[in-house]
């Protein structure tokens, strides 16, 4: 095991034990059941807006998109326009299904020396894993909505029963939550078990799957095996939505340990490749028209220099560069 | 720019929905529900399991029955009492549970409207305290 791995994941379990002593202790749990989720969600959101105006500052004179095929060109020949988009309403597309699908990770080859000879292979895991555990999260995330709404509104109702939709056991099983943790754990695996993506792997992309599986783990132990007073807990929720926070009786220590970890996983977002949520939408290399054949891009800040030709140029230096021995078009 | 504008306008929206809960319910929560003891259960003082037990693992208790009723045929359920004594159960939510606890809005659905919980057990059972059936 690398030294990476080890640090993240001493990182998260000290984490949730500090928010389980500190849960544990009357005095400290306003602090970690109120003060500091508020700090946190301040602290994601500034950060947020922070990094997406750094992003906004940051000059694209020229189209510089990544193109995947044909581009607009002669009438016959015919253009990809979602993966070379030429006009405003394509690029949407692109977007769209960049974002909802993850178009450019369907792309993902593999590559292997077989015998003496190196080849490529579509890999499509990493695609379904990254798909399953992006949709699940969102899921599990919405369906949260129940401790945040009262009453709780229909849509989050229909989501609930569509995700519980086998009738598994009672509290019933909602797979969302299960996908989470077995799309989390197949990334880590991943991370771990392929040699050149293990070498490549950092703290920074251990401790944020560490931390979502600590995250995801509670929930599913506080759902499924503690049984936790739930009315308690959105008792407690409903008080912090409403800015009257207060902290019922009968609140599991487990609770502050998921509220802490979600509090360390807001704060650690807006500075971390975890950015990609709000990245995504500002990549040039997805978001710009390949228009550069048919309009002029001028990049903004070029300075204001006259024009010269040649024949002005030969004019200035003529006699320099008859005595440097350069050849020149007029003598004279 | 143009695109500044566009750029804002995306993050006022982002704020906009991640904000939601805060603005959705002005400020105002509803009381806690608590759950309405029947004067026939407050009567009885004792439930199948010590009352703890049962705020916390009602639904498994439930769920164990169910398939005890249905998969083995087997209703009785025997437990001791808190004196050691053994007691004699009818698996039976309608006859047993509600019998006890008359008022399924006031005991059940209280508190699971509250958190959400939409326990199926209504698909099948009947509320035997509410004599017109809606058919």
């Amino acid at each position: 095991m690398s030294l990476n791995i080890i640090m993240s994941l001493v990182a998260v379990v000290v984490l949730g034990a500090i928010a389980f002593v500190g849960g544990s202790v009357p005095g400290l749990q306003s602090v970690f059941g109120i003060w500091i989720p508020y700090a946190a969600v301040a602290v994601f959101f500034l950060g947020f807006a922070y990094r997406i105006f750094k992003w906004a500052k940051s000059p694209v004179p020229f189209r510089i998109p990544t193109t995947c095929g044909q581009q607009k060109s002669l009438s016959w020949i015919k253009q990809n326009k979602i993966d070379n988009p030429s006009s405003t309403k394509a690029v949407i597309l692109r977007m769209f299904f960049e974002i909802v699908t993850f178009r450019s990770l369907f792309r993902n080859t593999k590559s292997e020396i077989k015998g003496d000879r190196i080849s490529y292979e579509w890999e499509i895991w990493l695609w379904l894993a990254a798909l399953a555990f992006h949709y699940s999260f969102l899921a599990v995330l919405f369906r949260h909505l129940r401790f945040f709404l009262e009453p709780v509104p229909y849509c989050v109702k229909i989501v609930e029963t569509l995700d519980s939709f086998f009738q598994v056991g009672l509290p019933v099983v909602f797979a969302s939550g299960i996908v989470l943790f077995a799309a989390v754990l197949y990334l880590f695996a991943r991370r771990v078990m392929i040699p050149q993506v293990k070498y490549i792997s950092l703290i920074a992309d251990y401790f944020p799957l560490f931390l979502i599986l600590g995250i995801a783990g509670t929930g599913l132990y506080m759902r499924y095996f503690l049984r936790v007073d739930i009315v308690a807990i959105k008792t407690l929720t409903m008080g912090l939505v409403t800015l009257k926070p207060l902290i019922p009786a009968n609140v599991s220590s487990m609770l502050f340990v998921h509220l802490f970890l979600i509090s360390t996983l807001l704060v650690y977002f807006p500075f971390s490749k975890l950015m990609h949520m709000g990245g995504v939408f500002l990549s040039p290399t997805r978001n710009m028209a390949n228009n550069s054949r048919m309009k002029r891009h001028i990049n903004p800040w070029n300075p204001d220099l006259e024009f010269v030709t040649y024949e002005k140029y030969e004019n200035d230096f003529r006699e320099k560069m008859i005595e440097a021995g350069l050849p020149v078009e007029k003598e004279s | 720019m143009n695109d500044k504008i566009k750029i804002i306008a995306g993050l006022a929206i982002f704020v906009l929905i991640f904000t939601c809960p805060f603005w959705i319910n002005g400020g105002k929560a509803k009381d806690v529900p608590k759950p309405v003891l029947s004067e026939k259960a407050l009567a009885a003082k004792t439930c199948v399991l010590p009352k703890d037990e049962m705020a916390k693992n009602h639904m498994q208790l439930l769920d164990g029955w169910r398939n005890s009723v249905v998969r083995n045929e087997q209703r009785v359920y025997i437990i001791k009492d808190a004196n050691g004594i053994e007691k004699e159960y009818d698996m039976s939510l309608s006859n047993t549970c509600l019998a006890c606890h008359t008022n399924k809005a006031e005991f059940c659905d209280k508190c699971h409207e509250y958190a959400s919980v939409n326990p199926y057990c209504w698909d099948c059972h009947v509320d035997p305290n509410v004599k017109e059936a809606s058919l």
